[in-house]
């Protein structure tokens, strides 16, 4: 059971690191709450398996501070964090049986045999490896293997978090539901903290209760997968998040006026606030293709912008959309009428979000 | 319905494989057979033995002794091979240019032919001007593999394994380097000591190439022939002669095409017989025991 803090981290894979694209990860703190489910989202090689390195002792951080329950852990080695990891791809002893992989991290502390027996038949019930337990790892399928190597996490009464390293990476699509509800249930059970590295956004919001999106080697946003949709606090997230991404429009104030290349934007008058406020010329709109409203016929306020392809997708369709230069992406759900060549763009100021050097500012609204 | 077209002439392709297969092994072969049953004088005379060549040598109690000091000579040297050849697996560098070296320098034996090491190790265990030779008689031991059958015994497994501990090794080394990380790492946060790293993850994934090593171990060892005959000739005495020197003696020697014929057909069965038995026993032993108790 335990509280994990990161302070000041920052880990290099280089001995003398000069510039920020030298880090693996760059300068970050963040708390992972003791019991919580978590997940680290992010593309291949944004440094969410380093992180989980780090914190599972693996590799030690270049500089910063790794905390169990308020104590440093730094220099400690794995087995001696009581931590427990399960890899992409799984890790079981070939030549064991299923019984003595879930007890080989139990005799490896010379824990007495009928403990050993109890938390084993204990864990194998969990997941549903019972039936499983006299048989060799080695004749396993991928996902029962995959089950082994988290129950050697589970079988330990003292560790204190799991880590897991995309574990369903080769766990075919119908048995990957089937073990990401174990483990919900498991995290349910066990009251561990569980931080779940994925680059598959499905898979993150419905394994975690906050997830941390990581990019270039930082945390750019840590909140609820609903936050992350509503309010996504970095650009990065807005593309990432949502299928397909956020709208961003590239803004600058000329004439009075907020414009987007060559095309002037017809904008609440809070927006051109804060857009002739911000102190950078780095400025972006973001708004979701969910919340872009799209009339077929002309409305007041509304931007007239070329219809470009329309995807069906059964109860809602995609619309590409170009408005003057910029490419805009639309979802228009079944009820609502589709437009054909022009359509009539609004953008609603409370779903609006203004990027000022990439960051979220949130644009006041009554 | 099965309506698959069937077309046997494509057997024919094989038939280029089979006449190489017939004038590489099955004629051979055959010949060794057919002179091991019959008494051949001349092209024209040749008389029908039956078995009794087979029974014969299986009687000589030169050809039981070799046989022993044949299977002792192959056990001993896979019993120091094998556990060394890991051990060396074990600590050779993984990465950088000393990676590069020892691997180079692990090879080196490999690559001297057979008799070139005999010739080698003759001059190197020479009293006079040979380095291992000189050294022990002035350490006040009086060493000689032409008087002591001891010395010419520890010798010639000494270089057998100067010589092949080095197949073992290089196969370790490959079966070792295939382990991935995460293995390792998962090892570490279940706190398996090193022994259970070594026993649980090192070995099990070394199964593999150690079936080959050993089996070509065996095969080789059992039939070594130029090494001990330039290093020893066999003795003294005949303390150092194995099977294969004791069958050239009989063939070529002698003539005794017949007895030699029949013995070559008792030693390949049991080389055979031997790596079946030690395939069998590796292959049962990673089966799932189903009917046994947890």
């Amino acid at each position: 059971m335990a509280e994990i803090t990161l302070k000041g981290l920052a880990h290099s894979y280089l001995p003398q690191p000069t510039s920020p694209g030298d880090y693996a990860i760059r300068e970050m703190d963040h708390v992972w709450q003791q019991g919580g489910a978590y997940a680290l989202l992010g593309p291949s090689g944004c440094g969410k398996s380093t992180l989980l390195n780090i914190i599972s002792g693996l590799l030690e951080p270049s500089s910063g501070e790794v905390l169990f329950d308020g104590e440093r852990v730094n220099s400690l080695p794995p087995e001696a964090r009581n931590i427990a990891q399960v890899f992409q791809f799984p890790v079981v002893y070939d030549t064991m049986t299923v019984y003595d992989n879930l007890a080989f991290p139990l005799r490896n502390v010379g824990t007495p045999a009928g403990r050993v027996h109890e938390r084993v038949l204990e864990v194998a019930d969990v997941l549903e490896l019972t039936a499983q337990l006299k048989r060799k790892a080695k004749n396993l399928t991928a996902d029962e293997k995959q089950k082994v190597s988290m129950g050697r996490g589970l079988v330990r009464d003292d560790v204190s978090a799991i880590l897991f390293d995309e574990p369903l990476t080769v766990i075919d699509p119908q048995l990957k539901w089937k073990l990401r509800r174990k483990l919900k249930e498991i995290h349910r059970r066990f009251n561990i903290t569980m931080v779940y590295v994925t680059h598959d956004q499905l898979e993150a919001s419905t394994f975690a209760d906050k997830i941390a999106v990581m990019y270039e080697g930082q945390v750019v946003q840590f909140g609820t997968p609903r936050e992350l949709f509503e309010a996504p606090n970095h650009t990065f997230v807005g593309y990432f998040i949502g299928s397909p991404g956020m709208n961003f429009l590239e803004v600058a104030l000329r004439d009075g006026r907020v414009v987007s290349g060559a095309v002037s934007l017809s904008v609440a008058p809070a927006v051109h606030r804060a857009v002739a406020e911000a102190r950078s010329t780095n400025l972006k709109l973001g708004i979701r293709p969910e919340f872009v409203e799209v009339h077929p016929a002309p409305v007041e306020d509304a931007m007239e912008a070329r219809v470009e392809d329309v995807q069906d997708l059964g109860t809602y369709a995609i619309v590409q959309l170009r408005l003057g230069e910029i490419a805009l992406k639309a979802r228009v759900e079944e009820d609502e009428p589709l437009p054909e060549e022009r359509a009539w763009l609004r953008f609603p100021v409370e779903r609006l979000g203004l990027y000022v050097d990439e960051f979220r500012v949130e644009i006041p609204h009554e | 319905m099965n309506d698959k077209l069937y077309n046997n002439r494509a057997w024919w392709l094989i038939l280029p494989m089979l006449l190489l297969v017939a004038f590489s092994a099955i004629i051979p072969l055959m010949t060794v057979v057919n002179y091991s049953v019959q008494d051949v004088f001349d092209a024209h005379t040749r008389f029908f033995t039956g078995t009794e060549w087979f029974r014969e040598t299986l009687n000589d109690p030169a050809l039981q002794a070799a046989l022993l000091r044949q299977f002792a000579f192959s056990l001993t040297v896979l019993a120091i091979e094998v556990p060394l050849g890991i051990s060396i697996a074990l600590l050779m560098p993984r990465k950088g240019w000393q990676a590069s070296a020892v691997l180079i320098l692990v090879t080196m034996p490999l690559l001297i032919p057979w008799n070139v090491v005999g010739s080698i190790w003759q001059i190197f265990t020479r009293g006079d001007i040979g380095l291992m030779g000189w050294g022990l008689r002035e350490l006040g031991y009086g060493y000689n593999i032409t008087r002591s059958a001891a010395d010419a015994w520890g010798t010639i497994i000494l270089m057998d394994v100067w010589h092949w501990t080095p197949l073992i090794a290089l196969l370790c080394y490959s079966g070792l380097r295939a382990i991935p990380d995460a293995y390792y790492q998962a090892a570490r946060i279940d706190r398996a000591s090193r022994w259970a790293v070594f026993r649980y993850i090192q070995l099990p994934k070394l199964t593999n190439v150690l079936v080959i090593g050993v089996l070509l171990r065996f095969m080789h060892s059992f039939m070594i022939y130029a090494e001990p005959f330039v290093l020893t000739g066999g003795g003294p005495g005949s303390s150092t002669t194995f099977l294969s020197q004791t069958l050239t003696t009989m063939a070529i020697g002698q003539q005794d095409l017949g007895p030699s014929a029949a013995f070559s057909i008792i030693y390949f069965l049991i080389i055979l017989l031997v790596c079946w038995i030690f395939y069998t026993a590796i292959m049962n032993l990673q089966k799932d025991k189903q009917n046994k108790g947890a």
